[in-house]
């Protein structure tokens, strides 16, 4: 078995993308990763935090680095915002010693202190790098028999100094899904950005970046897409309707979760995995693998 | 403070005037083509003393933070950060540009946060189309512009589909420790920003 800290993010634990959070604990437990929520985590502040202000995002995210680092554990998160936002966190605190003293100051303000030793990870990287390719095959129940998966990384889990794969054509997922006996098609456009929360005050463009990527995985044949994060996750699925109706498109393309696609190759349930809570529906994909 | 020190105290900020303007961040950039200046030229703006210019446009709220003008700089620079210290700067000296919903819908996620701990998701995207709505009424100078309630309507078959699914939980929950995040968050407050 191994521990780790977890940060299930808001929209994983309680909001949008709960499937992910489902589907992430019970393939931890197939996997024997045990993810051990981290007590009284709040908000890593994400991009809009840091772009209203910098200094309180800072602190806000190294509360939970705080919290963290008392477990002496990991700190894994299956989100990519809550991901890039709490590593830029620890190195900021870093590379920024006057960031760093307000920053302890006020931690200090609600009882808390943090000393720099949280290792933040991604839970793909956990699953890829620590349980490795070879283990999770061995424990596959299904073959996913040429599946052809759309595997979308987005942006911020390769970026900017992640060190999980390479930051625009990344692998490591394509290998896993291989390994579970899917086919990777070319996509691409897998690191390219979906357009994140501008969608909610900028719909037109965000709509126009989401088109290209399901334009992409859609010319190269896939049949569903995957993601590594609840708002790439929202964007494609969500919103493919919406692509449709502006570009006169006809994309049906169900967007799962990574955890997902692996949950059903480990045999688990497609409602425990809480594959029907897309709006793109995914009935033929699990008709395949019932 | 004079704003070069106040932006070169921020990530991001420092390294600007190491930019050789060869255009590899705009050339990266999904949404150069949205700003009023794409971020090489930006940045030969700020390098020309035109901060004004710069923290009115909507350049950096369109920045969709994919980090990938970060991790194609041959200089090192951090064009992200600088766009998310660009962002911060413009909010302090309250010149934000209206011409996009962005710093309102950023603000209202600010204000989420701060009250629960947490993001609860269908209270954020309320505050955020009410305030949205509010900047739309008409003022002396500015015309009525289309109410954005019909914006708030268009919502209503997403937000419907997801209620269906279970994925947008009505009850916000707040964070047991709500009090000692909100000690952390004055006292950061109080600091006067990161510069």
């Amino acid at each position: 078995m191994r521990f780790y800290s977890y940060f299930p993010g808001c929209s994983s634990s309680d909001g949008g993308a709960k499937a992910y959070g489902r589907s992430a604990r019970a393939v931890g437990k197939a996997l024997d990763v045990d993810l051990i929520e981290l007590e009284d985590w709040n908000c890593c502040g994400s991009t809009p935090y840091s772009s209203v202000d910098e200094l309180t995002s800072l602190c806000i995210a190294a509360r939970n680095l705080a919290l963290a680092e008392k477990t002496g554990l990991d700190l894994v998160t299956p989100c990519s915002s809550c991901y890039v936002t709490l590593s830029k966190a620890n190195s900021y605190l870093k590379g920024y010693p006057h960031l760093k003293t307000k920053v302890d100051e006020a931690l200090a303000a609600g009882g808390l202190e943090y000393h720099g030793g949280v290792r933040v990870r991604h839970l793909a990287d956990v699953f890829v790098q620590d349980v490795g390719y070879e283990a999770i095959a061995a424990k596959a129940k299904r073959n996913l028999d040429g599946l052809r998966v759309g595997v979308y990384y987005g942006c911020q889990i390769v970026r900017p100094d992640a060190g999980l794969d390479d930051p625009e054509l990344p692998q490591s997922l394509d290998r896993l899904v291989e390994a579970l006996g899917a086919k990777a098609v070319d996509f691409p456009l897998k690191s390219r950005c979906c357009g994140s929360s501008l969608i909610i005050s900028e719909e037109g463009i965000a709509l126009g970046l989401i088109r290209k990527l399901l334009d992409s995985a859609a010319t190269n044949g896939a049949e569903c897409i995957i993601t590594v994060c609840p708002l790439c996750q929202t964007n494609l699925d969500v919103y493919q309707g919406r692509v449709n109706r502006k570009f006169k498109t006809s994309y049906d393309i169900p967007i799962l979760f990574f955890t997902q696609l692996v949950g059903l190759a480990l045999g688990l349930d497609g409602k425990e995995l809480g594959i029907s809570k897309g709006m793109v529906p995914a009935k033929r994909l699990l008709a395949k693998f019932s | 403070m004079s704003f070069w020190e106040e932006l070169s105290a921020l990530p991001g900020g420092q390294n600007v005037k190491s930019c050789i303007q060869c255009g590899t961040c705009t050339g990266a950039c999904p949404n150069a083509s949205e700003m009023d200046y794409p971020p090489r030229k930006l940045i030969a703006l700020l390098r020309a003393g035109m901060q004004d210019e710069v923290l009115s446009s909507n350049s950096m709220w369109y920045c969709a933070s994919c980090y990938l003008c970060t991790v194609r700089c041959p200089r090192g620079i951090k064009p992200t950060d600088l766009m998310h210290a660009l962002e911060c700067l413009a909010i302090r000296h309250g010149v934000a540009t209206k011409r996009t919903g962005i710093p309102v819908m950023y603000q209202a996620f600010v204000d989420n946060v701060k009250d629960n701990g947490r993001v609860h998701e269908l209270s954020f995207m309320l505050r955020y189309y009410l305030r949205d709505a509010k900047s739309y009424l008409p003022t002396r100078t500015s015309p009525l512009k289309p109410f954005t309630a019909f914006k708030l309507l268009g919502m209503m078959p997403i937000g419907w589909g997801l209620l269906l699914r279970g994925r947008m939980p009505l009850k916000a929950r707040k964070i047991r420790g709500s009090k000692d995040l909100k000690a952390i968050v004055e006292k950061a407050e109080s600091m006067g920003g990161a510069s």
